[in-house]
């Protein structure tokens, strides 16, 4: 996450996720600005759920995420390229083969 | 890498269309537009819910009432994406509204015309909605990930604001002479200001070709306004009106309407602060901004006491 040129009177950024409906992920919806943990619920209800988007609602304060570098994303993801045994495609089975 | 190899990268990122994210290289003037454009978006958006919100206690009905303050809400929503998109080009949400307040960032200019009847609630809705509208559907594949994901969840919620506008319309068309009237009359005042909202015409338009280049726009602004005049004319047709233009006619060659010129020096005027209401507006957001320093100052010593709390809590325990 980008570093704030921190203001001291302006309140601290949060990141929110939100669960669409039972049974689904938790999603990165955006972000807001809120005092403190509570706020930044409520104001994550009025700001990304008007339309019952969610029916769960998860903030984190944006300079508790860590992310990986996008820059050395090409070494980081790579290693999972040269190993297609991994896929169920790479294994050469009669047809007739059913149910597997 | 060199800089070289980083903006040989990022153009192959925009050519073969993968979006740009926040931590991704980025050249300094496409970041720099991105903040000029996204922050002046989101300032539209906050200051458009001024000229709006002078009806809300004066809607004629409870459901009208209800639907402009919902229709007003999303626009407030709508400025808070945008802002945090900004944000993550490395701008501060303060940064933004003091550029907003000391009158150095521009905003739509057709928030500086004043809604003087309640048929402007329709016409608003109709038309600058509905040009709001063609410019976002467009900017939904633009190329920033934040911008385009502000713009889908914006779009989404956009539908809903033109059609209540044209239902005002289209209801107070089929009332009395007078309401008859007082449409036209809104139509006649809105019609080429929302024509404006696409901005200058191409050949005066210097920076959109890095845009288009940059996969920031995707159509031009003569794109996007004749696209505009072609759904609207219908429209118009079906609410029993007239759009206030002598020369709007259909070239069958063309496959669009013809239509008249803009009054550009009305709009660079309105654009440079003299437009009817640019003060007024100015104002009341500094000090609906200013008077709500005591809100914002009793959260933070709110907190604080809580934080102190919770730490002489555990002490104790
Ligand atoms: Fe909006
Ligand atoms: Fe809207």
């Amino acid at each position: 996450m980008p570093e704030q040129n921190s203001n001291k009177n302006e309140w601290p950024l949060w990141e929110v996720f939100i669960r669409s409906k039972a049974g689904l992920d938790h999603k990165h919806a955006g972000s807001l600005h809120a005092i403190d943990a509570q706020m930044a619920i409520e104001n994550a209800r009025d700001v990304y759920t008007r339309r019952m988007e969610g029916v769960s609602i998860w903030v984190v304060e944006s300079k508790h995420v860590h992310a990986s570098d996008p820059d050395s994303s090409g070494a980081m993801f790579d290693p999972a390229n040269d190993k297609i045994y991994r896929h169920p495609t790479f294994y050469d089975l009669p047809d007739e083969l059913t149910h597997m | 890498m060199t800089v070289r190899d980083f903006q040989q990268a990022f153009d192959e990122k925009i050519d073969r269309e993968i979006a740009i994210e926040p931590r991704d290289w980025m050249p300094d003037n496409y970041r720099k537009t991105l903040i000029r454009q996204i922050s002046q978006h989101a300032h539209s958006e906050i200051v458009g819910m001024l000229p709006e919100g002078n009806w809300i206690t004066r809607a004629p009905s409870l459901r009208r009432k209800a639907v402009l303050l919902a229709k007003v809400q999303d626009e407030a929503g709508h400025g808070l994406y945008l802002y945090s998109a900004a944000e993550t080009l490395g701008i501060t949400r303060d940064e933004m509204y003091e550029q907003l307040h000391t009158g150095k960032a521009k905003y739509s200019s057709i928030f500086n015309y004043p809604t003087t009847s309640w048929a402007d609630m329709g016409a608003i809705g109709w038309l600058v909605d509905g040009a709001a509208i063609m410019n976002q559907v467009a900017l939904c594949r633009t190329s920033y990930g934040p911008y385009a994901r502000a713009m889908v969840r914006i779009c989404k919620e956009e539908s809903f604001h033109q059609r209540q506008g044209y239902e005002i319309l289209l209801q107070m068309s089929k009332g009395t002479e007078i309401q008859r009237k007082m449409v036209q009359d809104s139509i006649n005042r809105w019609w080429w200001p929302s024509l404006m909202m696409f901005g200058p015409s191409d050949d005066n338009s210097p920076n959109t070709e890095q845009s288009m280049r940059w996969r920031v726009k995707r159509f031009t602004n003569d794109e996007l306004r004749q696209r505009f005049v072609d759904v609207t004319v219908e429209q118009c047709n079906i609410l029993g009106m007239k759009l206030p233009d002598p020369d709007l006619k259909w070239n069958e060659e063309r496959g669009h309407y013809d239509f008249g010129e803009i009054n550009w020096e009305e709009f660079w005027n309105v654009v440079n602060g003299n437009g009817p209401c640019n003060k007024e507006r100015l104002e009341a957001r500094t000090k609906a901004w200013e008077n709500g320093q005591w809100v914002r100052d009793a959260a933070l010593a709110y907190s604080e006491k809580r934080k102190q709390r919770a730490k002489s809590d555990t002490k104790a325990a």
